[in-house]
């Protein structure tokens, strides 16, 4: 417990201080101007007291002109504060608004550009929805804490201490039934928000089970119906229905009924210091020599003092309510920001490569970097010892030495791996789901780091490699294909940025993929949207592998890349498949045996064991367990 | 669209009807109250005695005791009244949803229904507890307030009547100004946050293409234009509290001067100090009631896009419907579909399936193959009636499909779906779908024929095994087993497998098969697959190709005659395996 509250009050620390830091002027003027509003928007009732009491002593004798002029001036004086108040509100407004939505794009950015650095374990481990609602729901408590409850807050605390202060200036006694009062209406709202927050933490509970409830019948909708399920999936929801109903009712009954409970008694406040006023104002009036009043003022207890001592009551109340009604947002909103730091505060990907990819010619038999792309690259090795720099070439020869990979301590999941992969071979990875044969193409791309053993491509030890650079040299096609909004050509030309509209369709000649997009409504310029919900799976893959083909490396990793594209299909794309592979070293993972067969080499893993390796011919041959999956008598999964 | 929703509203007309009384009560409180405190001012102003404060005190507390007990009840029938309309509201929907066809399913998305079922009603919930307690709170306060305003200030309270419409037009076109940007400002918030989903999704390929930097650039000029546009929305609805503050001063202004001058003048009979202070309380109401009206207003057209979606899906029909003097049993399983044509939308252009002719026996397995796209699954969606033909008519033991009770129909043509989905909850539970009332042995005897008991079994749990949502914790081989054992519980006449061993190895997948064909050897079999090897042994292959019948006729004459089946096969390339079906 002790350790949530300094936790928060470090929340609502940083909180301020980041947006301080975004906007270091106009934060510190809109706090200015939120201050002179609340001051001066309490200061009336003195004036008003002062008002009263001239007018007092004069209405018997009905003579304006004794005191109209002081009255006068003392409007006028009024008025020029409430100038003042409206040129200050006005501008913390205004300030605020700007300060708010800035601080949340702010915010967002941050978020988002230290989530592109963050490392795919991060992803793998997270759900995705848990990362979307500090984007939604985190950012929108953050937005009504930032440009409602923290104005308010300060405003309604200046206020209940100026009118606090004047309160005691004129009478202590009054002053204190207010106090108990307060005490009372504080105890009310403790209570009553308790059990209002209560329900409405169940509230959100029984929410998210009918949620989760209706998420899987309309996912599952299609097999109600063929099943005739309709009556008992009504049933089940009327019952998640009903408990959710309670759970709302309850809470916001709670919720509803603070105001009108907080009001009234501000209304009972205002009796009882009526009553006690005008106590006072007979027993005063009994004996006009002697001052029952205690006060900074020293002023005897009289009308002009209990008849704005009685606004006074009502504006106290009425602040104290507003502090109430923020509670809500402010606990939701400190708890977002929480979550948004703590996001932020996530640690990024480590990367102390050094070896670049370099674009390079060859003069003389040596190589030579240069600016210009050639479609020769070379890898830039500086040297720290002797401080020179070597060039290698970049072939595609990858070479994996007794890699041993674990994703959680003591649950390895590749052992002894041992791979070569010469340039312009094409080996094959084939095994059940959780044979780890993903893991190793996580590790290629270093989305993951070796636990043991060595990775080397072009003979360079990986881990030198700047990450930024491997994974420019490595083409990746994976089975769950990612389209962005966009159009076609965009969604292509996400694998080389610089490519031209000729290159894009000759890539996606290359996969196999134009024929079909000229097929759509707009050919090339369709815009895909909702991950490309409008394409089949089969259409996505294409395109998928059509973005890899114009980013051209030369190495290329293909996770199940034609799993979801029927085999007569593939069979035609197949010819542009080996278009594409043709020259570059190739790593092929899939569970269809017709899409690997011709591999050079084939890896037969399980359980994080490569337990066959050879060609195609070679593993029949042997009779293994290969021979035993193409014969089908296994199943793969 | 009101009148839709309202219906909705059924055994909650008590609370919704009771809150707008109670609340006009607790107002007429809230209005009196500063009434009597202003006497009571006066007296205490005139030196009266105690007992007359006291008289005025208790008077005020029985006031403020009605108050609360007004207000109370307001809050929790209003509660009961919103949430209520909300629950309505969401059995209604789900309810309708329920007697969806596939095709009134396929029009809606899964996930814009969730959000209908869920974001949008809470909207809808929210405005409606606004409509019956503050919609009808601040006009009546309003003019409630402006009343006794007349009443106690007389003539002062002519300053309302330049005040008010000034700041309702002010509030007007605050309204009128940023209600559009707000409207276009979510719309484009909603596209940022789909962009970053995006994003995330796609982690991977992003970081192998080294596309980071680009994707930060991107999100940074989308994340400027909503902050813009959003800004400009705030600052313009930011007007309002200091126009509000502006009318407040105005009224003090006016009234401390003006009403000095009245009451010192007229010695105190046109206004004396009481009635003073409660003018600045009564302005203070209208004021703020006003403010909130304008604020209920924008509540409630932002609700009304939410209550448009809703009602999109109660006025949703469902296309197809139970016969006037429905069949109730079907004779057998033979299957004839004369001339046949189907579109999915009356606007399509292009017929899904066109002009098929098909003939099949009680009794017969019938394999379907063809490439994806070629209309296989819809085909059989026809015989169960998942949608109605366009043309042509389909019978299912000799009576048209349209004559015969849906729910029988559906019971005897059992259908496995090639995207098939376990419930959560157990595989007892999940097998029970196809038959509630089945027996364990009965479930053991479907789950053995599907090839299913074999791995249920090697379960600590067995048959009591946790089936996750999604099925996510059995392989896909698994699931499908499950599914064909859930179908084939119902002990239907026609059996239909869509695609629904794919995930099985063949060895397995052969083995159901043959225990099909022993144990249920009069049941039709419809076997739609991907794999050739799934089909060889069928009576009759069909080859579909383009939502036309390609080929008819069995594996031998099929790899005879038909193309197209030659070149799956050989894609398939299994020709020369001779242990494949051992």
């Amino acid at each position: 417990m002790k350790k949530n509250k300094t936790s928060k009050k470090h929340t609502t620390l940083r909180v301020i201080k980041t947006i301080f830091s975004f906007y270091p002027v106009m934060m510190p003027v809109a706090l200015i101007c939120i201050v002179i509003n609340a001051i001066v928007s309490s200061i009336p009732a003195v004036f008003m007291q002062n008002v009263i009491a001239m007018v007092e002593q004069s209405w018997e004798s009905g003579d304006w002109a004794a005191v109209g002029s002081q009255i006068l001036t003392l409007v006028a004086i009024l008025a020029s504060f409430y100038v003042l108040s409206l040129i200050s509100g006005f501008a913390y407004n205004q300030l605020m608004a700007i300060i708010t939505q800035g601080s949340l794009k702010k915010m967002r950015e941050l978020m988002f550009n230290n989530m592109q650095r963050l490392p795919i374990k991060y992803f793998d481990q997270n759900n995705h929805g848990d990362i979307m609602s500090r984007y939604t729901n985190d950012i929108d408590a953050l937005r009504q804490m930032i440009s409602q409850s923290f104005p308010q807050l300060l405003i309604s605390v200046i206020t209940i201490a100026t009118i606090f202060f004047i309160m005691i200036y004129y009478s202590l006694w009054l002053t204190l039934v207010v106090l108990a009062c307060v005490i009372v209406m504080l105890f009310i709202t403790k209570h009553v928000a308790g059990h209002s927050s209560r329900y409405f933490i169940r509230q959100q509970k029984s929410l998210g089970k009918e949620e989760g409830y209706i998420e899987e019948i309309m996912h599952g909708q299609k097999v109600v119906k063929v099943f005739n399920h309709e009556e008992e999936s009504k049933a089940d929801f009327d019952k998640i229905n009903d408990m959710l109903f309670e759970e709302s009712k309850n809470a916001n009954r709670y919720a509803n009924i603070l105001m009108p409970i907080l009001q009234n008694v501000g209304n009972l406040m205002y009796v009882i210091v009526a009553l006690i006023g005008g106590i006072l104002l007979i027993v005063q009036g009994n004996m006009p020599d002697t001052s029952i009043n205690v006060s900074i003022s020293l002023l005897p207890i009289s009308i002009s003092i209990v008849v704005p001592f009685l606004n006074m009551s009502k504006q106290f109340a009425g602040s104290i309510g507003q502090v109430s009604m923020q509670v809500n947002s402010v606990v939701m909103g400190l708890a977002g920001a929480g979550r948004i730091f703590e996001f932020i505060d996530e640690p990024k990907e480590v990367d102390n490569g050094y070896v670049k990819l370099v674009n390079a010619k060859i003069e003389n038999g040596e190589i030579k970097e240069c600016e210009e792309r050639t479609g020769i690259w070379a890898w830039k090795h500086p040297h720290q010892a002797d401080g020179t720099v070597t060039y290698t070439r970049l072939t595609g020869d990858v070479r994996l030495f007794d890699v041993d990979f674990e994703y959680e301590e003591n649950k390895p999941v590749l052992h002894n791996i041992t791979v070569y992969a010469e340039p312009g071979q094409k080996v094959a990875f084939v095994g059940a789901t959780g044979a780890g044969k993903t893991t190793i193409t996580n590790l290629l791309n270093r989305f993951y780091d070796i636990a043991d053993g060595k990775i080397r491509y072009d003979g360079i030890n990986i881990n030198k490699i700047k990450k930024a650079d491997l994974r420019r040299s490595l083409g990746m096609v994976l089975q769950d294909t990612n389209l962005f909004t966009g159009t076609v050509m965009d969604n292509i030309r996400y694998g080389n940025l610089k490519a031209t509209d000729e290159e894009c369709i000759n890539a996606a000649k290359l996969a196999g993929a134009h024929d079909f997009i000229t097929r759509l409504p707009e050919g090339y310029n369709t815009m895909l949207s909702g991950d490309g919900s409008n394409l089949s799976q089969g259409q996505r893959q294409l395109l998928s592998i059509s973005r890899a083909a114009v980013a051209d490396p030369p190495v290329m990793i293909l996770d199940e890349a034609t799993s979801s594209i029927d085999t007569r299909t593939e069979a035609i794309v197949q010819r542009g498949m080996d278009a594409l592979m043709k020259g570059r070293t190739v790593f092929v993972i899939a569970h269809r045996l017709s899409t690997i067969k011709n591999s050079d080499v084939i890896m037969v893993m399980d359980h994080g064991r490569i337990i066959e390796r050879g060609s195609h011919e070679k593993l029949l041959a042997e009779r293994g367990k290969y021979y035993q999956l193409y014969t089908g008598a296994f199943e793969l999964e | 669209m009101i009148r839709k929703l309202a219906q909705s509203i059924r055994e909650y007309k008590k609370p919704s009807i009771l809150t707008p009384i109670l609340v006009s009560m607790e107002v007429v409180m809230e209005c009196i109250i500063p009434f009597v405190t202003a006497r009571l001012v006066n007296r205490i102003k005139a030196n009266c005695s105690l007992q007359e404060i006291a008289l005025y005190g208790l008077a005020l507390v029985i006031m403020a005791s009605l108050s609360l007990l007004f207000g109370w009840g307001a809050g929790s029938t209003c509660a009961t009244a919103s949430c209520g309309l909300a629950r309505n509201l969401r059995k209604d929907m789900f309810y309708s949803i329920q007697n969806f066809s596939f095709e009134n399913i396929d029009k809606f998305s899964t996930s814009s229904l969730v959000t209908r079922l869920t974001t949008d009603v809470t909207n809808v919930q929210m405005a409606y507890m606004m409509i019956i307690r503050t919609a009808i709170r601040c006009p009546l306060m309003l003019i409630f307030a402006f009343v006794m305003a007349f009443v106690m200030g007389g003539k002062m309270a002519f300053i309302f009547l330049i005040l008010v419409p000034l700041l309702g037009f002010g509030l007007f076109l605050v309204i009128r100004k940023s209600m559009p940007l707000f409207r276009r400002v979510f719309k484009k918030y909603d596209a940022l946050n789909n962009s970053i989903q995006e994003n995330v999704k796609a982690m991977r390929v992003v970081k192998s293409y080294v596309r980071e930097d680009y994707e930060e650039e991107k999100f940074d000029r989308a994340a400027d234009d909503v902050c813009r546009d959003f800004t400009k929305a705030e600052r313009i609805l930011a007007i309002n509290n200091p126009m509000m503050q502006f009318c407040i001063y105005a009224v003090m202004v006016f009234v401390l001067s003006f009403g000095s001058y009245t009451i010192i003048t007229s010695h105190g009979m046109d206004l004396d100090v009481g009635q003073f202070s409660s003018l600045l309380t009564y302005s203070f109401m209208i004021l703020s009631s006003l403010m909130m009206v304008s604020m209920v207003f924008v509540m409630i057209t932002m609700a009304a896009e939410s209550a448009k979606r809703i009602v999109e899906v109660l006025d949703e029909k469902s296309t197809l419907s139970n016969p006037e003097d429905p069949v109730y049993d079907v004779p057998d399983g033979s299957i004839d579909f004369d001339h046949v044509s189907f579109k999915y939308s009356k606007s399509a252009e292009r017929m899904a399936l066109s002009n098929i002719d098909l003939h099949i026996k009680s009794g017969e397995t019938i394999g379907i193959i063809g490439g994806t796209g070629s209309s296989k699954s819809t085909l059989v969606q026809l015989i169960s009636r998942l949608y109605d033909v366009t043309e042509g008519d389909l019978k299912v033991g000799g009576i048209d499909v349209k004559k015969y009770d849906l729910e029988t129909l559906r019971d005897q043509v059992a259908m496995v779906l090639q995207k098939n989905i376990l419930f959560s909850g157990t595989i007892k539970e999940n097998l029970r779908w196809g038959n509630k009332n089945a027996t364990d042995e009965e479930m053991v005897h479907a789950c053995k024929l599907s090839q299913a008991d074999e791995f249920i079994s090697t379960f600590p749990d067995g048959y009591d095994t946790y089936i996750e949502q999604g099925g996510a914790n059995v392989s896909g081989g698994q699931k499908q087993r499950l599914c064909i054992a859930r179908a084939l519980l119902k002990k239907p006449k026609i059996l239909i497998l869509d695609d629904s061993t794919s995930a099985v190895d063949t060895k397995t997948d052969a083995l159901i098969r043959k225990a099909m064909r022993e144990f249920i050897p009069d049941t039709t079999k419809i076997i739609i697959a991907q794999r050739t090897s799934s089909v060889e042994d069928a009576d009759r292959i069909i080859v579909m190709e383009g939502g036309t019948i390609n080929g008819i006729g069995t594996h031998a004459e099929l790899m005879e005659s038909n193309e197209i089946y030659r070149d799956i096969y050989t894609s398939q390339n299994k020709a020369g395996d001779s242990d494949e079906e051992k």
